[in-house]
């Protein structure tokens, strides 16, 4: 691909923003149709209980209320709330979308009450009467997968929902070898992802044509369109599904939830449209939760630091039932063991149980935060046993440029990489030797400062199709119209990312025209080609390099009619900047000219198709593998155990950069997420199964206060993934960050001798550290 | 916010508040800045039939000096509160408390007579309140009546208010040496809300701590005086010596220590010890 770069690389603002900053953008609570009904759900209050009966006679009666629904209305008639990931002997439950005969998890919808109001519909929510006899409950993982704990699906005679065993390579031979194992168990807290904009669906269903449109916060309208279509027995093309304006998902939206069925049902059922705006207290029970593994890593290493082996015995946390691809996250955890360092041996079993609590499924990061923290976490432990900087055993054990792509024992190959390189350049940042000279002198006067270094690498554009449960490609269709203006249709649905911008930036400079000039459409089923969607950090890769390829096949075409149109040889003509220059004939014509003409189709070769767009379906063949190394500097208030971050740099590559405006603002985000994760995030259920952070009174999203200022810088290593070059920032920043701060903060500890604490690391647990 | 149906009045004195309390102050609640009502109302933990907004009362707004009492109105905003220039000069205490409650949003709505009232036990305003000995002044059908801060927090979520009351104003004593104060809290990380604060008013004369009051939030389940703490300052120079053995005693006059997800009990106690030492020196070093 070969184009002048006038917004490639460029720090363009973000084109979505005066709109969204106004107010003027539709989300889906903004989208008004006339005569529609709104739906409130009546949630179980229990996390595992026997439904004796429901009496919904009260809530009908009362004012404004036109149905109520319960599981026995739904059954045979809405299809169950799908998984489409698929392990050998995966024990699926049937995920009714209302509750039948039981409720397994507190926020389980039981029953929906339809209302000419949100407030009438709420109010009768309060007058349904359910009988419930309360079951006992299971909320520790560990606990559920041993044989006399309480059965939840009883079909199955076991809370195992799978388990998965992953990795190559002589792993006995290793231990063998090895002069040290260093063992480490630890705990990844059940995060929740909190998406600004909840939840929400509308539903509207046309009676006469049997169609129906369904809007809904998802970042996955087409994979949404499918499922729907086949839970509620509708022709897939009957159903258009549309992801308005979306207010961020972080993977909560990588999901069919129980209310975009049950809401499309409902109004196949009242001939009217049905709206629901989940409410942050239903966001924070019944949308999916993240992370919730716990388990132990063993490491065979030799007394020069060389990684000989690695084990990782780990228990799942599924949660009362799958949802979409809950049991593939963590086989990317086990996919990504290996880190960024050469490990002969790997392997991972990981047992998935189920509990009495809100399923778990991919949060920013998606099972890899979980392998980057457990690798990282347990490099400073052997770095602490082998008495060397955690720096010098890392570099060790990097593989070196000249081994890309690069082979590990879970079954991948490492595109590119130069972990030295970015390494270097963090701690050249942040003066990595005067600050071990600091960290000595703040001992001396009693102080406790911390260094942390994480060297992560992390799994991005997933696709390929082979690894992704329903296609791992992503489609694109470029259109010059008549008068020149460029429209994309991608498959890719931003929420949030900015793609509006950075898509319109790849086609405007190889179009060479305007960047207002390029419409990005996105999320509507109606007029986009089937696609994928936004996930695992695929927008740019693969739904960038769609458009690219796209783009490619749009001036090919237009070269042929500027060939025919200025009378030159095809092969001859340059394309520049928006003009076709024939040669040796000097004459021009500019792209509008040219769209213009295929439209017009007045004056065209005998084998041109009239118009000029091309679609183009791209399949990646790899994953690609950015890095980076993130470094932290934190002081510990011995009196408290409060945690002060003094420092906070973060060297990323994630190859070429098309936005490097939104790449850092990428790489912002993640590290707010990650350092949460560090210190201040866990969903916490007590011994009951009801959920003690139901609030973001008592659930802590970061808060600027509570950030530093960060010192971002790159370095840039190519993939031939794609022809783009580029490999994908979006969860980047959540995955290096929280091994960095992690590993600064337990560092500080290191005058009390403590070797690890569970996250997050709240004052009250590093007190105690300093006082056992 | 989905709430149960209410009544909704909005009253523009304090006299026309008083009346329709009379009529609905058995299933009335009063509206202020919002910041705890609209939440229990969202969440239906508060379903009262009649909401009484009383944010249209002006004569409930002003803050003034009056002698040697700082008046405020119950319906000043915390962030009225911390930047008004009066109250900075005469009591600093006042707007330091101010700043540290929320985020500016927070600030911008909630009132001081609200939050008070609400009587939180994680709150801000109590230990403030409690160590500059303000008294709060509440008016209904019968009369005007006067609590003092001691007295005016009654247990978790529960003030010396009655349901025909409200808090119409707050008076303040000016402090002999305003400098010689502070408010220190430990955020809980997810509501801001104080996993123990401390504010501490001094007097300090010839080196010798004359006069001490320090009032203790987040730690029990109301906010109270560390009366343990100021008895073995009172006299006293403020050395480190005499400052650590008083402020060891700062969890004694706690009723319970309360205990969640965010803190123990004794992580709580020790927050206390180690903030009411900090919280002293502090205020002292101002003096």
């Amino acid at each position: 691909m070969s184009f002048l770069a006038k917004y490639i690389g460029q720090k363009v603002k973000r084109t979505e923003d005066p709109r969204l900053i106004q107010g003027l953008g539709h989300y889906v609570d903004d989208i008004k149709l006339a005569d529609t009904l709104h739906v409130a759900i009546l949630r179980s209050p229990y996390a595992h209980a026997k439904i004796n009966s429901i009496n919904v006679e009260g809530a009908k009666q009362a004012p404004g209320v036109m149905a109520v629904y319960t599981g026995n209305d739904v059954e045979g008639k809405v299809g169950y709330v799908p998984c489409a990931a698929a392990l050998p002997e995966l024990k699926v439950p049937k995920y009714p979308v209302l509750a039948q005969g039981k409720v397994i998890f507190v926020g389980q919808p039981v029953a929906a009450v339809v209302a000419t109001d949100k407030y009438k519909a709420r109010d009768a929510v309060d007058l349904i009467e359910v009988d419930y006899d309360p079951l006992d409950v299971v909320t520790d993982p560990e606990r559920a997968a041993k044989p006399d704990c309480p059965v939840i699906h009883e079909e199955f005679g076991t809370n195992v929902a799978f388990v998965h065993s992953a990795g190559t390579g002589d792993l006995e031979a290793a231990f063998k070898q090895a002069d040290k194992i260093v063992s480490q168990r630890l705990n990844h807290p059940r995060l929740a992802p909190i998406a600004l904009e909840t939840r929400g669906v509308l539903a509207q269903y046309f009676p006469g044509e049997q169609q129906m449109n369904l809007w809904s916060s998802t970042q996955i309208p087409h994979l949404m369109r499918t499922q729907v279509a086949i839970m509620l027995g509708i022709p897939e093309n009957k159903l258009r599904v549309v992801a308005p304006e979306v207010g961020g998902g972080f993977g909560s939206k990588l999901n069919v939830y129980a209310e975009e069925a049950l809401l499309g049902w409902i109004s196949m059922q009242l001939h009217k449209p049905v709206k629901w705006i989940e409410t942050r207290r239903e966001n924070m029970a019944a949308t999916i939760h993240g992370r919730a593994q716990v388990g132990t890593v063993d490491v065979a290493v030799k007394n020069d630091g060389t990684l000989l082996g690695l084990k990782y015995n780990v228990t799942a946390d599924v949660g009362a039932y799958h949802q979409l691809l809950t049991p593939a996250i963590p086989t990317l955890t086990g996919l990504m063991l290996s880190g960024a360092y050469k490990i002969p041996a790997i392997s991972m079993t990981c047992t998935g149980v189920f509990t009495n609590k809100m399923s778990t499924d991919a949060y920013r990061g998606a099972g890899r935060p979980e392998a980057t923290y457990l690798i990282e976490r347990i490099m400073d432990r052997i770095a602490q046993e082998l008495k060397m900087d955690p720096v010098e055993l890392r570099r060790k054990n990097f593989p070196q440029p000249s081994e890309f792509p690069f082979g590990t024992a879970t079954g991948l190959f490492y595109d590119s990489g130069d972990y030295d390189k970015a390494l270097n350049k963090a701690l050249e940042i942040v003066d990595y030797k005067k600050l071990r000279e600091e960290q000595k002198a703040a001992r001396a006067q009693g102080r406790l400062m911390g260094i942390g270094v994480s060297t992560y690498v992390e799994i991005c554009a997933i696709g390929p199709s082979a690894a992704t449960p329903a296609g791992g490609w992503e489609s694109a269709t470029v259109r010059v119209e008549p008068t020149g203006k460029v429209t994309v249709l991608t498959g890719i649905s931003p929420h949030g990312q900015g793609e509006e911008t950075s898509f319109a930036q790849i086609v405007a400079d190889m179009l060479g025209v305007d960047l207002n000039d390029v419409l990005v459409i996105h999320g509507d089923t109606s007029i986009v080609q089937y696609g994928i969607g936004t996930f695992g950090s695929r927008g740019i890769a693969i739904g960038g390099t769609a458009i690219a390829m796209a783009t490619e096949k749009v001036v090919a075409k237009a070269r042929k009619l500027a060939a025919h149109m200025i009378g030159a040889d095809e092969e001859g003509i340059t394309f520049e900047n928006g003009k076709f220059v024939g040669s040796p004939t000097d004459k021009a014509v500019t792209l509008q000219e040219v769209a213009l003409s295929a439209h017009v189709a007045h004056n065209i070769p005998t084998d041109f198709e009239p118009g000029l767009v091309a679609t183009h379906f791209f399949e990646p063949k790899n994953f690609t593998f950015p890095f980076g190394t993130h470094i932290c500097v934190v002081e510990l208030d011995k009196d408290t155990g409060d945690v002060k971050i003094l420092r906070y740099v973060a060297v990323d590559d994630c190859g070429k950069q098309i936005n490097p405006l939104l790449v850092a603002g990428q790489v912002h985000g993640g590290i707010a997420q990650g350092l949460a994760q560090a210190l201040y995030e866990e969903v916490v259920y007590d011994e009951n199964g009801q959920l003690l952070t139901g609030e973001l009174m008592d659930y802590a999203v970061p808060k600027a206060h509570q950030l530093p200022r960060y010192e971002c810088d790159h370095t840039e290593t190519p993939t031939d993934v794609n022809p783009l070059g580029v490999k994908g920032v979006g969860e980047a920043g959540t995955i290096g960050s929280t091994p960095a701060i992690a590993n600064a903060v337990i560092d500080a500890l290191g005058p009390f001798g403590v070797q690890h604490i569970d996250l997050p690391l709240r004052p009250e647990k590093l007190w105690r550290a300093m006082n056992n | 916010m989905i709430p149960n149906n209410f009544e909704y009045f909005a009253p523009t004195s304090i006299d026309e508040a008083v009346k329709l309390l009379e009529k609905h102050g058995d299933d009335c609640k009063i509206l202020s800045g919002g910041h705890s009502l609209i939440p229990a109302l969202k969440l239906r933990l508060a379903a009262p039939a009649v909401v009484l907004d009383i944010g249209r009362i002006k004569e409930l707004k002003q803050i003034k000096i009056d002698g040697n009492t700082i008046r405020i109105g119950a319906n000043a905003t915390h962030s009225e509160i911390a930047n008004s220039a009066e109250l900075k000069q005469h009591c600093p205490l006042l707007g330091e408390t101010a700043a540290q409650i929320g985020d500016q949003q927070v600030r911008n709505r909630g009132t001081l007579g609200g939050s008070l009232t609400h009587a939180d036990p994680a709150a801000d305003w109590p230990a403030a309140m409690l160590a500059l000995n303000a008294e709060i002044v509440v008016r209904s059908g019968k009369g005007e009546r006067v609590i003092k801060a001691a007295d005016f927090f009654v247990d978790i979520m529960t003030s010396a208010v009655q349901p025909h009351e409200i808090v119409t104003e707050i008076r303040v004593p000016k402090p002999a040496q305003p400098n010689a104060a502070v408010y220190l809290k430990v955020p809980q990380s997810a509501s801001g809300y104080a996993v123990v604060g401390v504010a501490a008013q001094l007097k300090i004369n010839n080196g010798q701590c004359e006069d001490v009051s320090i009032g203790v939030t987040g730690l029990a389940p109301k906010a109270f005086r560390a009366k343990s703490v100021e008895d073995a300052l009172r006299g006293k120079a403020l050395d480190e010596g005499t400052v650590s053995a008083a402020t060891a005693k700062a969890d004694a006059d706690a009723s319970d220590a309360m205990e969640d997800i965010h803190a123990s009990g004794d992580y709580r106690r020790h927050l206390a010890r180690v903030y009411a030492k900090r919280a002293v020196q502090t205020a002292a070093s101002r003096a």
